[in-house]
C-alpha cells in the first residue's frame, strides 16, 4: 500500500463510525452539508456538472429525478471509496472509483427504468452520464480518499443536494416561462393568455440555462461578498 | 442662463454629498446634464479638451437615425393602406405609422431608462448616455406589429444582460439593439417572423402577402419589387430597415463626424459583395441566384452595418481589426441568409458573431504589429 500525500493518519477500522467522540451531527459535520448549498455550490461556485444542468432542467420532473439520482449515486460511491480508501493504490484510484460510481449508475438506472420508467426514458443518456459529471469525481478525489465514511456521506449528499437545489431553481424557472406549467399542470391562467401573453420560447433552448445559472450566481454573489474573486 | 442654472443648483441642494437624498444624485446629475455641460475635469494625468463627449456622440447617431426613422414611420403606413388596397395620403400613411411606432420608442425608453438609474443610484455610478441610443435603435429593428411587453421584455433583457451584467456602459461584449431583437426572435418567433408581422394590422385581413423579401426567397417564392423599390425602401421588413436610400443618408452622417467607422462599413458592403457574388456562380437555388447588389438592399444588411456593426464598444478597435471585422461580418451575414433559411435576417447573427470574435482579432492585429516592429528593430541592429 502506498503512502499518499496529505493523509491523517487515523484510527481506521471497517467501522462506519470512527471512535472518536464526535457527535454525529456536530458543527463540522453540519457544515458538510450546508455549505455546498451556498458558499461552495458546486454549481454556482465550483462550476462543475454545468452540462446536465442545461440538458434537463427544461421540465421540473426530470430535473428533481436527476437530482435524486446524482444524490444517491454520489452518498452511496462517497461511502464506498472512503470504506476502500486505505486498499486503494494510488496509481489506480481513478480507475477504482469509476468502477464504483459506474456501478452505481447502473444501479440507479435499472431502477428508475422498474420503477419510474416515463421519466427514465425523458432523462434517457443523462442517467448513464452522470458517471461524467463532475461533482461525482471531484468529490471522491477531494475528499472521500481522505476522510472518514461518515463525513465522507455526509458531503457527497451535501453537494448533490447544492447541485439538485439549483437544478430544481432553474428548471422551475425554465418550465413556468417556457411552457406556462409547473411538473406539466398549467399554472399560467387562461386568461393570461387571453390578454396576449405568450410563453416565452427562448427559455426552451439550453442557452437560456445558462442565463439563469448566469443570473443565479450574479444574485449569490451580490449577497454574498465573499464569493467576489479578488484580483 | 444664469437664471437656470441657479434655479438648477437650488433643485439640487438636497442631493449634495451629506444631504438627505444623497444616494440619488446620479438620476439627478443625468438630468442637470441634459441642459447644461459638466463642469469636472479629468483628475489626473494627461487630457485633451474636446467638445465632443459621450452625450454627444450619442445625440449625433440619433441624428444619424432620424432619416430612416422617419422614411420608416411612414412605410409602416403606406405597407398599412397599399395591402388594404385603400386610397391615401402622404399624411394619412404618416399619422398611421407614427401611432403604431411612437409608442414602441415610448416602451423602450421607459423601460430601459429606468432599470439603467436604478442601477445607476444602487451601484453609485452616473447614469451613461448608451441607453439614448439603444433605445431607439430597439423599436426600429422590430416589427411593426409586435405587442409592446414584448418589446419591453426585450429591452429589460438586453439592458440587463447585455449590459449591466458586464457593468454598464462601455462595457458589454454583445451590441444591447441586437441582443434584444436576437431575444425577441428566439422567444417569440411568430410575432418575429412570417408574412403577417411586417404589415401593420395584417393578422385580421385576408390576402395580405406582407413577407419579407427575404422570407419570399427562402420559400423559393416570386418576388414582385423592382430593385429601386428595394433601394427606395417601400417594401416590409423591420420599421427602419428598408429604406438603403436614407440609410446611406445616416452613414454619410455618421462617416463626416468622424462617429462611425467607414472600414467597417466598407469592409461588410465588400463582403458581403464577394460572397453574394460567389452564391450568384453557384446559383443552386432562389436566394443563391438573388443579385448580388439586391443583397446589399434588401433586409436589415444597410442599417446593421451602418448603425450596429459600427458600434464602437462591441466592434474592433484597431484600423486592420475594423477591415478584417467587417468583411467578415458581410460574409457570414450572407452566408446566413443562403444556407439557413430558417433565419433569412443573417446580418443579426452575424454581427452578433462578430462582436463575440472582436477582442480576439484586436488581439492578433497587435501581436503581430508587436512582432514586426520587434522583426524591424532586431534588423536596424544588424545593419548598424
Amino acid at each position: 500500500m502506498s503512502e499518499k500525500k496529505g493523509f491523517t493518519p487515523e484510527k481506521t477500522t471497517l467501522l462506519f463510525i470512527n471512535n472518536d467522540s464526535e457527535p454525529l451531527f456536530s458543527k463540522k459535520n453540519r457544515a458538510l452539508l450546508t455549505d455546498p448549498m451556498d458558499d461552495n455550490n458546486p454549481i454556482t461556485v465550483q462550476v462543475l456538472g454545468i452540462c446536465s444542468a442545461l440538458a434537463i432542467t427544461v421540465q421540473l420532473k426530470p430535473a428533481i429525478v436527476m437530482s435524486l439520482s446524482v444524490m444517491a449515486v454520489m452518498g452511496a460511491s462517497n461511502v464506498i471509496i472512503s470504506l476502500l480508501r486505505n486498499l486503494i493504490p494510488n496509481r489506480i484510484r481513478i480507475i477504482v472509483q469509476l468502477v464504483v460510481v459506474a456501478a452505481m449508475v447502473i444501479l440507479v438506472d435499472q431502477i428508475l427504468r422498474a420503477y419510474a420508467y416515463d421519466v427514465s426514458k425523458e432523462l434517457s443518456i443523462f442517467i448513464g452520464l452522470i458517471i461524467t459529471n463532475c461533482i461525482v469525481m471531484g468529490r471522491l478525489e477531494a475528499f472521500a480518499l481522505g476522510n472518514g465514511v461518515w463525513k465522507s456521506f455526509l458531503d457527497g449528499i451535501g453537494n448533490a443536494a447544492g447541485y439538485g437545489f439549483i437544478l430544481i431553481v432553474v428548471a422551475f424557472f425554465r418550465e413556468l416561462l417556457g411552457s406556462g406549467k409547473l411538473f406539466g399542470f398549467q399554472v399560467i391562467p387562461d386568461f393570461i393568455y387571453d390578454m396576449g401573453y405568450v410563453n416565452n420560447g427562448l427559455m426552451l433552448l439550453s442557452p437560456m440555462a445558462l442565463i439563469t445559472v448566469g443570473i443565479y450566481i450574479w444574485i449569490q454573489r451580490s449577497r454574498n461578498r465573499k464569493l467576489i474573486e479578488k484580483n | 442662463m444664469g437664471f437656470l442654472r441657479k434655479k438648477l443648483d437650488e433643485i439640487k441642494r438636497p442631493f449634495r454629498k451629506g444631504e438627505k437624498f444623497e444616494k440619488f444624485a446620479p438620476a439627478v446629475n443625468a438630468f442637470d446634464t441634459f441642459l447644461f455641460v459638466p463642469n469636472h475635469t479629468t483628475k489626473t494625468g494627461s487630457h485633451i479638451r474636446d467638445a465632443v463627449d459621450l452625450k454627444r456622440t450619442m445625440v449625433t447617431v440619433i441624428i444619424a437615425l432620424l432619416p430612416a426613422l422617419i422614411y420608416g414611420i411612414y412605410n409602416t403606413g403606406y405597407q398599412h393602406f397599399t395591402q388594404l388596397g385603400s386610397d391615401f395620403s402622404f399624411l394619412d400613411a404618416f399619422i398611421h405609422g407614427a401611432w403604431k411606432i411612437v409608442p414602441m420608442i415610448v416602451v423602450s425608453y421607459v423601460v430601459g431608462l429606468s432599470i439603467e438609474f436604478a442601477f445607476a443610484v444602487y451601484r453609485g455610478h452616473e447614469v451613461n448616455e448608451g441607453y439614448l441610443v439603444t433605445g431607439l435603435l430597439i423599436p426600429m429593428i422590430m416589427p411593426v406589429d409586435i405587442p409592446l411587453w414584448m418589446v419591453a421584455v426585450s429591452v429589460a433583457f438586453a439592458v440587463l444582460i447585455a449590459k449591466e451584467a458586464f457593468g454598464g456602459t462601455g462595457m458589454n461584449i454583445l451590441n444591447p439593439a441586437l441582443t434584444a431583437r436576437a431575444f425577441a426572435f428566439f422567444a417569440y418567433p411568430t410575432y418575429m417572423s412570417g408574412n403577417k408581422v411586417w404589415v401593420s394590422e395584417a393578422s385580421s385581413m385576408d390576402g395580405v402577402s406582407g413577407e419579407t423579401i427575404l422570407g419570399t426567397l427562402a420559400a423559393n417564392g416570386n418576388i414582385n419589387y423592382s430593385m429601386f423599390e428595394m433601394f427606395q425602401g417601400s417594401i416590409p421588413g423591420s420599421i427602419a430597415e428598408t429604406s438603403t436610400l436614407w440609410i446611406i443618408v445616416g452613414a454619410i452622417i455618421l462617416i463626416t463626424t468622424g462617429i462611425g467607422s467607414w472600414r467597417i462599413m466598407l469592409g461588410s458592403v465588400l463582403g458581403a459583395a464577394f460572397m453574394g457574388f460567389l452564391f450568384n456562380l453557384w446559383g443552386a437555388n432562389a436566394l443563391m441566384s438573388f443579385s448580388w447588389m439586391n443583397h446589399l438592399v434588401v433586409g436589415g444588411f444597410a442599417f446593421g452595418v451602418v448603425f450596429m456593426a459600427t458600434d464602437p464598444v462591441s466592434a474592433a478597435q484597431t484600423a486592420k481589426g475594423k477591415w478584417i471585422y467587417g468583411v467578415l461580418v458581410g460574409i457570414f451575414c450572407i452566408m446566413i441568409r443562403v444556407f439557413n433559411p430558417a433565419y433569412p435576417e443573417g446580418v443579426m447573427l452575424a454581427i452578433l458573431l462578430m462582436n463575440v470574435f472582436a477582442p480576439t482579432i484586436d488581439h492578433y492585429v497587435i501581436q503581430g504589429n508587436i512582432n514586426k516592429r520587434k522583426k524591424r528593430w532586431a534588423s536596424t541592429l544588424k545593419t548598424a
